[in-house]
C-alpha cells in the first residue's frame, strides 16, 4: 500500500493518518472525514467552493495534497462555530441575505475569515478582488460583497 | 490522478541531490496538482520541499532576499515589498485569487507553466506537452498567445505577473546546483521556445530555486504594473506592463519596461531601454520606446489585437509611472 504518514490539526483536533499521497485535502475532508460542508465545485482551483483555512489563510483545498500539510492547522466551515453560537461571519451572511442556493457559502465565509485575519484591505476594489476567488452561480454578489464589507468593518 | 511516490525532503536530504534529480518538486502545488489532475503532468515521484528552510524574507544593504517558499501573499504584503518594491506588490496582487496567492510560493510562481488551452487539452497536439506532435494554437484559437519571440513550434506565453515585475526590477535567482549556490540573472532564467518548447527555463534537472534577490533599487517613486485582461480580477493577462522610471530634471535617468502576456518569457530589451537614458520623459519618447520594444511582433489571427493593445499599454504604464496619482 502506497501511503505516507501526515500529522495535522483539523478543527482543533490533532489527527495522524496514513494516506495515499494523491489524496487532496478536499477529498480527505469529504470522503474520509465526512465533513461535507466544504464543497467540490470545479476541482481545479477556479470556483472557490472548496475554500478552507490553513493556518488562518484561505486556500483551495482541491489543489492541496493532504500529505503536504504536515504540521498544518486546518479549519473547515464545521470548525468556525457551533450550531447554537454562529461566528460573526455567519451571522452577517444571514443578516445580509448573502446567498441564494448556499453551495458556495462555506467557501465564501472562509474567505471572509481569512480576509479579516490578513487585515490588508484598503479599498472597495481590494475587497472585491479578495472575494473574487469565490464564484457564486446564483450571482448573489451584491449581498455577498455587502456582507464581506460589514465583516471587515466590524472586526 | 496517476499514483506516485511521495517524499518529504529534509535539509539533510539536499546534500545528496539524488531525490531532486529523480523527482518532480512539489512546493505549494497550485499549478502542479492541477496539471496532474488533467494528466498533463504525470510524475512517478514527488519531492515535497515544503519543510526546507527557504521561508523568510531578509533585508540587507544588497536589497531584499525572498525565500523561495514564502507565499506570494506573504511576499506582496511584506512591509519592505510594499514600501520599497511597490511594483512587485502590485503585480502579485493583480494575479490569481486570494486563495491561490495564499498557497502559491515564490519559487513555484517562477516555474509555473503556460495556460495555453492546447497544452492543457491532452487530446490536442502540443509540442510543449508532447514534443513533435505540433502546435494546435498557431492555426487555432490563439487569443491569449504570444506575439513576440515565437517559433514554428510554439506560441505559448509565460503566465506569471510576478515574473514581469521581477524582470523589470532585474532580480536574480539563487539556485542550489550540486551543493553549490549559483546566481542566475532574471532574464536568463526563462527561455524562448525555439525548437524545444518543452523547456520553459534554463534550469538543469536537480536544480532547486532557493531565493530571489531583489536589488537595492526598487523604483518606489515612479512605477506601474498595468494588467489588461478580460475581467477585472482573477484572470490572466492579455498583456501586462511593469514600468519603472527614475527621472532627473525631466530626463530619464533609468527606465525599465517588462511585458507579460506577449512571449514565452517576460519580454524586456535592455538595449532599447538604454537608448532612452538622458532623453526627455515624454509621451513621444514612450511611444518611440514602445515601437522599438515590440519590433517584429506578429499575430496569429485571434491575437492580432495584442500588437496595438500592448503599444498603448506601454505608453499608458510609463505615463502612470511618471505621474503617480
Amino acid at each position: 500500500m502506497n501511503t505516507n504518514l501526515v500529522h495535522f490539526t483539523l478543527n482543533g483536533e490533532p489527527v495522524e493518518v496514513a494516506i495515499e499521497p494523491w489524496t487532496t485535502l478536499l477529498d480527505y475532508l469529504r470522503y474520509h472525514q465526512k465533513l461535507v460542508g466544504t464543497k467540490k465545485g470545479c476541482d481545479h482551483g477556479q470556483c472557490g467552493a472548496c475554500t478552507v483555512l490553513i493556518d488562518g489563510n484561505s486556500v483551495n483545498s482541491c489543489l492541496c495534497l493532504l500529505v503536504s500539510l504536515d504540521g498544518a492547522e486546518i479549519t473547515t466551515i464545521e470548525g468556525v462555530a457551533t450550531a447554537d453560537n454562529l461566528s460573526l461571519e455567519q451571522q452577517i451572511f444571514i443578516e445580509e441575505d448573502a446567498y441564494q442556493c448556499g453551495f458556495c457559502t462555506p467557501g465564501q465565509i472562509c474567505s471572509t475569515i481569512a480576509m479579516r485575519n490578513r487585515a490588508e484591505i484598503n479599498s472597495e476594489e481590494e475587497l472585491k478582488d479578495w472575494m473574487s476567488g469565490n464564484l457564486c452561480r446564483c450571482a448573489a454578489y451584491k449581498n455577498i460583497t455587502k456582507a464581506a464589507r460589514r465583516i471587515y468593518e466590524e472586526s | 490522478m496517476k499514483p506516485f511516490q511521495y517524499t518529504r525532503l529534509s535539509t539533510e536530504d539536499l546534500s545528496s541531490g539524488t531525490t531532486l534529480r529523480d523527482s518532480t518538486i512539489l512546493a505549494g502545488g497550485t499549478n502542479l496538482v492541477d496539471l496532474m489532475k488533467y494528466g498533463v503532468e504525470e510524475p512517478d515521484s514527488l519531492a515535497d520541499i515544503g519543510k526546507l528552510p527557504y521561508t523568510q524574507i531578509e533585508e540587507s544593504d544588497k536589497g531584499l532576499l525572498l525565500g523561495a517558499l514564502v507565499t506570494n501573499a506573504d511576499t506582496a504584503y511584506h512591509a519592505a515589498v510594499k514600501s520599497t518594491y511597490p511594483v512587485l506588490n502590485k503585480a502579485i496582487l493583480a494575479a490569481a485569487s486570494s486563495q491561490l496567492r495564499n498557497r502559491a510560493t515564490n519559487g513555484g510562481n517562477l516555474l509555473q507553466r503556460t495556460r495555453c488551452y492546447y497544452f492543457y487539452d491532452t487530446t490536442m497536439p502540443c509540442n510543449k506537452r508532447e514534443p513533435g506532435t505540433g502546435c494546435a494554437a498557431i492555426k487555432g484559437f490563439n487569443r491569449i498567445h504570444a506575439i513576440l519571440g515565437t517559433s514554428a513550434s510554439c506560441i505559448a506565453t509565460h503566465p506569471s505577473d510576478m515574473c514581469v515585475a521581477l524582470a523589470a526590477l532585474e532580480a536574480k535567482v539563487l539556485v542550489l546546483r550540486k551543493g553549490e549556490t549559483i546566481v542566475i540573472p532574471f532574464d536568463q532564467l526563462h527561455r524562448l521556445p525555439g525548437d524545444q518548447p518543452e523547456k520553459d527555463h534554463n534550469l538543469e534537472p536537480g536544480d532547486l530555486i532557493t531565493h530571489i534577490q531583489l536589488p537595492a533599487e526598487g523604483f518606489s517613486e515612479h512605477f506601474e504594473y498595468l494588467k489588461i485582461r478580460d475581467r477585472e480580477s482573477y484572470a490572466f493577462a492579455l498583456v501586462s506592463v511593469a514600468a519603472c522610471l527614475k527621472v532627473s530634471e525631466g530626463k530619464i535617468a533609468d527606465i525599465r519596461v517588462a511585458l507579460g502576456g506577449v512571449a514565452h518569457k517576460p519580454w524586456k530589451l535592455k538595449e532599447v531601454e538604454k537608448d532612452f537614458f538622458g532623453k526627455e520623459a515624454s509621451t513621444e519618447n514612450f511611444q518611440s520606446l514602445a515601437e522599438q520594444l515590440i519590433q517584429g511582433a506578429q499575430g496569429f489571427g485571434t491575437n492580432d489585437f495584442k500588437i496595438s493593445l500592448v503599444k498603448g499599454a506601454i505608453v499608458r504604464a510609463l505615463n502612470n509611472a511618471l505621474n503617480p496619482s
